[in-house]
């Protein structure tokens, strides 16, 4: 079967995992369509092949968390942790997202339309997120590795302690965290802006974002900073 | 963790059916707040010179059983003056033309063990221990009417399960907060309000919260003013509801610990923890969904 619709107003959330952890990677099913998802928590987690699934309507916590090669769409908003410790593929969510939105991603991209909540991608490990909106505060704290495209604002503190992930905005920062800097935009920045963009779907001009990156001070101990960053 | 919930609704028609659209939404955070459950409505206001009393019964030892006609008896003997009650189980509305401070020291000395759960011209307040679903059928939840009401789930972390320290907790008159997270300054809190005379009826940390931000409308800030200043004073992680007798009032600490989203449309505003306690009511599919941003005022006129 090609194609497969689970309807979460009258099936259990259990059937819809199980048949994406089991018959989907038995290639039972390439697109599975979720109805009434209605906040559920852990719709299409865990996933490790690769099926698409389109969740129409709002998704609860952890939706697409630890995703492994499937494409998982939300029409509608995502709860928290949406894509949190994706490993690989795409995680989409055409509405808003709440808090920790990739959080901890190894992998994948994630696309956010809307606006993201407070500390989305934090302690990112590798993964990609391109938000459409807006971030809230404390975004990319601690993040590791990978990139994050911000088409809107951000709040306070964005990148704060921040280690090799490297941040890229258009709108207003409200503040940097510790030891984020702006940088100036390569040729090479502005060749993966524009790479994520066009994998998200999004319209806007790689050259007017700005990077952010870490100042590395604070990869060693200064006894001598007394506290003050 | 806890559940909050919270319905105004814009279309007059729509109050007759406030409970039974609620009662969905309140069911829905049971997840989020097993052990107790309550809600203040507000409905049309009393007259003037009028005041309705909600108390609670669950602690005396008759309970449910409680002689509630005795009482409406004896305080009329007492007061000299009518007593409407209404009666559900271990729950009664007692309305009166008199102060109600001398209905309440009359009740505090000779029925100790009752507890006044709200005071006011347009609230009613429901709570008690048991799930969701167990207290919305205590008190017929699904029949209340009104304009708008503020309900609470509780799974509690800062004080014990009892009755008296489910939400929402009410202060003053016709005011209410309920609460999800955890305030790290209510002894503070507590102590600057205590010597001010503001007397405390539990230890628990949303009580300090409802308190001081009644405390600052009853000194004459507006609701917003009142709000900026809880901002100031009160820290540590909340999403607060309150309910006054023609607003709904939401705030959230600046790092947004606690979850909260909106629904909107023509017909009414519906605020939940989470969007699946939203899910059910009518046309919610081309509602406008948001999340309200931390440290943000948002207020909704009934």
């Amino acid at each position: 079967m090609e194609r497969l619709t689970f309807d979460l107003a009258t099936q259990p959330l259990r059937e819809l995992n199980t048949f994406l952890h089991n018959d989907a990677k038995d290639g039972k099913a390439r697109h599975v369509t979720v109805l009434n998802p209605d906040g559920a928590h852990n719709i299409a987690v865990g996933l490790d092949c690769p099926v698409e699934v389109e969740i129409v309507g709002h998704a609860g916590y952890y939706a697409g968390g630890m995703n492994k090669a499937a494409s998982v769409t939300i029409t509608g908003s995502a709860g928290t942790g949406v894509a949190e410790n994706m490993m690989s593929g795409k995680v989409h969510v055409k509405g808003f997202a709440s808090n920790g939105a990739g959080a901890s991603a190894h992998g994948g991209l994630l696309v956010i339309d809307g606006d993201a909540g407070l500390r989305c991608g934090i302690s990112l490990k590798g993964g990609n997120i391109v938000v459409g909106g807006s971030v809230g505060s404390f975004s990319a704290f601690m993040a590791q590795a990978g990139r994050m495209v911000i088409c809107g604002d951000a709040g306070d503190a964005l990148g704060d302690s921040l280690y090799e992930a490297v941040l890229y905005v258009k709108g207003n920062v409200k503040s940097l965290g510790a030891d984020a800097q702006y940088e100036p935009m390569t040729d090479e920045d502005i060749a993966a802006v524009a790479s994520l963009l066009d994998q998200a779907g999004l319209d806007h001009d790689p050259k007017a974002f700005r990077r952010i990156a870490s100042k590395r001070s604070l990869y060693h101990w200064n006894a001598d900073a007394n506290q003050e960053y | 963790m806890c559940g909050i919930v919270g319905l105004l609704v814009k279309t007059p028609a729509l109050r007759e059916k406030l409970g039974e659209l609620m009662v969905p939404m309140l069911i829905g955070m049971t997840e989020r707040g097993p052990d107790s459950a309550g809600l203040a409505v507000f409905g049309n206001p009393l007259a003037e010179n009028q005041r309705k009393i909600s108390v609670y019964s669950g602690l005396t030892e008759d309970g449910a059983d409680f002689n509630w006609l005795g009482l409406s008896h004896e305080l009329k003997s007492h007061l000299g003056v009518p007593v409407g009650i209404e009666i559900k189980g271990n729950h009664a509305v007692l309305t009166f033309d008199v102060a109600p401070a001398i209905v309440k020291r009359w009740i505090a000395e000779h029925h100790p063990k009752l507890h006044i759960l709200s005071t006011g011209h347009s609230i009613d307040l429901y709570k008690d221990i048991g799930t969701p679903a167990e207290v919305a059928a205590r008190y017929d939840f699904s029949k209340l009417t009104g304009s708008h009401l503020v309900g609470h789930t509780r799974m509690a972390t800062e004080s014990a399960v009892t009755p008296d320290r489910a939400h929402p907790f009410t202060a003053g008159e016709d005011f209410c907060l309920v609460h999800n997270g955890s305030l790290s300054n209510p002894n503070g809190i507590r102590r600057m309000l205590e010597p001010r005379g503001i007397h405390f009826e539990t230890d628990n940390d949303t009580e300090a919260a409802c308190r001081f931000l009644e405390w600052r409308l009853r000194e004459g800030d507006d609701l917003e003013t009142a709000l900026q200043k809880g901002f100031e004073e009160l820290d540590g992680f909340f999403t607060f509801l309150m309910g006054t007798p023609d607003k709904l009032a939401l705030i959230r600490d600046p790092f947004a610990c606690k979850p909260a989203v909106v629904a909107e449309t023509d017909d009414y505003v519906a605020i939940a923890s989470e969007f699946r306690s939203l899910a059910h009511l009518p046309g919610i599919k081309h509602a406008t969904v948001f999340e309200p941003a931390p440290e943000e005022m948002y207020v909704w006129n009934a």
